[in-house]
């Protein structure tokens, strides 16, 4: 009796399993081919972003207006964690919405799967700056980003603290004073570190991160995709550390002591992208002397920014690709500006007025929407970022952190490193 | 007559066939339904993740190819693996330990007479509630290394701060604080109630016979625990081996630490996984860890037959020697049976014996 029982939940267990993989057998999809939006018909469409894309409700009433056959739903996910997690866990099956932000980090990660993604209409290409197209344009010269947002980057200094050091403290002079390469920004900063006895910037990983994103191909080959890294990745890391023994506060970003540091006054300067100005302020909101110097060293840099992305399998394909291309048009992107600070990625809206006249109270009153529009154009290099791009680089940023922590010195670290990239496959 | 002879063997109708399937069956099908939800959302997923993990698994085609025990070994040769393994185990005793201590010890003062128990009883069940995310925000602004108030307690009476970020023990004893400080409370509340169930008697009897308080704890109230010890002791064990929330939560990355510090297996199970979205490798730790807590498991379990055995059943007899009493008590009932047409009450004995 037992065992005939114990058949029987057997026979159970199978059919539940097998029904369970033909389930999850049907769930991939067809690809939808791009077509024209009938324009009577009734349609709802999601838009899922995260944080703050500046996509008010009014904002979407503006569009609905116009398409009265639109209904849109917002879908706001509270990290760009979140957003990754559920993005990939149902990217090529269903579930996804018919308009999906994407952030620049996970950029190279969706790329692998551009196949899935409609392409944008190519009379749209010109829209946006060159790099912001490029990195979002697969090996077949499909691009599959909308591109939203922007992160060019300045450096932000406090005032105060170069006062106290004797050195220049209005944004124009501070410019002057830091143009030219990385050199110049540390040896500056061995000045201000010889005078007042304190840090120079916040942490050796931040400021790598910005040297390192003016290299072409850091770790791997744009050819092949496999990992080669370049001889310049050892120059600036042992460049960054080199200076980090008496500049770096040690203070890894976005921990609790880094975010004392922007009020506390351990650090004099930091590299510093559009998105930036709001968390500075938003944890140094008693201290006055934080101020944006239009100038970056070794030229342009550009730190984060976001896509819109249209998944090839969804039911309103065409559809969406028309309100992804409004969301992205400069007049609606100057609008999101204006509403969260997101700093536009397309030519005309860095034209308009209403960005050009922005200022920023908090950073004494800075021309930030000047600074920030020259900071981009001068971003030269797009730095090309595979699939182990993340990997590899997150290695590095803890090597860094093991030499500024006091774990390692640089020697070891960099040769742990080595192992770690040697056994990414 | 001869029909009475001659008859054939009756056949059992379909009324009574079914009676009969009803009595062996029912209580199986009224089992199922756990069994076929065990099926459906336990034992299928740890089937396919067995399965995945002998592959390199794309978790957005839904494909992969089979590469063997590939996984495993990488997994094994990566000295992440190693690292990870020894921060779970040392976070596990750094937690466990300190915790159930002070958990006994808690539940001894409030198994006394004093005010306002309902209280306190509830007042050790607070941290428990609280969301473990709560819990971590507020640690990892107490163990700041540089601003942090435990650093800054330490500089005020001249002690050089500690690294709670960079020194491996120094991290590990700051999470194993988070852990107690939730756990603590849970686990002496449990053996609140064990306490509760003991006997008054035993107490009063000791303390007529002038046993002081110490030595009823120790005499009385330990030994009678341990049923309830083991039971904590298991779930912590698992608890303590799967630990994640408080080392994810411990920096803003949420990786272990730069020179994997605090790396714990299920913290770089979530990385692979949900970080690198390698899916194959992923599952392969999963099984790595599931027979790491298996073997520990079972461990645990010897440890726990040994201890229930001498203090359980209140009587010394080994099974040993219990079963050979069963055969003796069978063997007098059988001669019993073979003298005479015994009474039936002696059969029934025997039945219970058996």
């Amino acid at each position: 009796m037992n065992t005939r029982a114990l058949r029987r939940i057997g026979l159970v267990a199978g059919v539940a399993t097998t029904s369970a993989l033909v389930l999850a057998g049907c769930a991939g999809g067809n690809n939808g081919g791009a077509a024209t939006a009938d324009p009577n018909e009734k349609v709802t469409l999601t838009v899922a972003t995260f944080n703050d894309f500046g996509y008010s409700d009014a904002l979407f009433a503006e569009y609905t207006k116009e398409h009265p056959n639109v209904t849109i739903v917002h879908n706001k996910a509270a990290t760009s964690n979140d957003a990754r997690a559920n993005y990939f866990q149902k990217l090529g099956k269903t579930g996804l919405a018919d308009i999906e932000a994407i952030e620049v980090d996970w950029l190279p990660e969706v790329m692998k799967y551009s196949d899935l993604l409609a392409p944008v209409p190519t009379d749209l290409t010109s829209r946006w700056l060159d790099w912001k197209t490029k990195a979002a344009t697969d090996p077949k010269g499909n691009l599959i980003g909308y591109g939203t947002d922007i992160g060019p980057e300045g450096v932000c200094y406090r005032s105060d603290l170069f006062a106290a050091a004797g050195l220049p403290t209005d944004r124009e002079s501070v410019a002057k004073l830091l143009t030219g390469d990385w050199k110049t920004y540390f040896d500056t900063g061995a000045k201000y570190t010889a005078a007042t006895g304190k840090a120079f910037f916040d942490s050796a990983g931040g400021t790598y991160q910005g040297m390192i994103n003016q290299v072409e191909a850091a770790y791997e080959n744009p050819s092949d995709g496999k990992i080669t890294i370049d001889p310049q990745v050892e120059t600036i890391y042992n460049q960054v550390l080199g200076a980090a023994k008496t500049q770096s506060a040690h203070l890894s970003q976005w921990s609790d002591d880094w975010m004392a540091g922007l009020s506390n006054g351990s650090f004099a300067t930091m590299l510093c992208p559009g998105w930036m100005l709001g968390v500075i302020s938003g944890n140094a909101k008693d201290v006055k002397g934080w101020d944006i110097a239009n100038v970056f060293p070794g030229g342009g840099g550009n730190w984060g920014g976001s896509y819109l992305t249209v998944p090839a399998n969804g039911k309103n394909v065409a559809a969406a690709q028309q309100l992804a291309d409004w969301l992205t048009s400069p007049d609606t992107q100057l609008k999101a500006f204006e509403a969260a600070g997101t700093f536009p990625s397309q030519v005309d809206a860095m034209k308009s007025d209403t960005l050009l006249s922005s200022t920023n109270e908090f950073f004494n009153n800075a021309p930030v929407g000047q600074i920030l529009t020259d900071r981009a154009n001068a971003v030269t290099v797009s730095p090309f970022k595979g699939q182990f791009y993340f990997q590899i680089n997150d290695a590095m940023q803890k090597a860094l952190t093991r030499v500024e922590e006091g774990t390692q010195d640089a020697a070891t670290s960099w040769a742990q490193w080595q192992t770690e990239v040697a056994a990414i496959k | 007559m001869t029909t009475a002879t001659s008859r054939p063997a009756k056949r059992i109708g379909f009324g009574s066939r079914l009676n009969s399937w009803d009595l062996k069956l029912s209580p199986y099908l009224y089992i199922s339904p756990f069994f076929i939800l065990f099926l459906v959302v336990g034992l299928f997923p740890i089937g396919y993740t067995a399965v995945i993990s002998f592959m390199d698994w794309d978790l957005v085609r839904n494909s992969g190819t089979f590469v063997g025990f590939d996984q495993y070994a990488t997994v094994i040769n990566d000295p992440k693996f190693w690292a990870a393994l020894r921060n779970t185990f040392s976070i596990f005793l750094l937690s466990s330990v300190p915790q159930l201590i002070a958990a006994v010890f808690i539940a001894a003062l409030l198994d006394q007479n004093i005010r306002a128990k309902t209280f306190w009883r509830m007042g050790v069940l607070v941290p428990y509630v609280m969301a473990p995310v709560a819990v971590a925000l507020i640690f990892s602004n107490m163990f700041g290394d540089q601003y942090g108030i435990i650093n800054t307690w330490l500089n005020s009476i001249g002690i050089p701060p500690v690294m709670w970020h960079s020194d491996t023990f120094a991290s590990h004893i700051a999470i194993a604080t988070m852990v107690n400080f939730r756990w603590t409370g849970y686990n002496t509340l449990i053996l609140l109630a064990a306490m509760q169930a003991i006997p008054r008697d035993y107490y009063e009897a000791a303390t007529v016979d002038g046993a002081g308080k110490v030595r009823q704890f120790f005499a009385i109230t330990m030994p009678s625990l341990r049923p309830t010890l083991i039971f904590v002791i298991i779930t912590s064990t698992i608890g303590g081996l799967q630990i994640f929330d408080e080392p994810r939560m411990y920096d803003q990355t949420g990786t272990g630490g730069a020179n994997n510090q605090w790396l714990t297996i299920s913290l770089w199970l979530y990385d692979l996984g949900w970080g690198q979205w390698n899916l194959g490798r992923a599952a392969a730790l999963a099984w790595i860890l599931f027979l790491i807590i298996l073997v520990i498991g079972v461990i645990n379990l010897f440890i726990t037959r040994n201890l229930v055995r001498d203090e359980g059943s209140r009587n010394t007899l080994t099974r040993a020697q219990m079963r050979a009493a069963s055969r003796a008590a069978r063997a007098a009932v059988a001669a019993d049976r073979t003298a005479a047409s015994g009474p039936r009450r002696t059969n029934k004995a025997s039945e219970v014996t058996r």
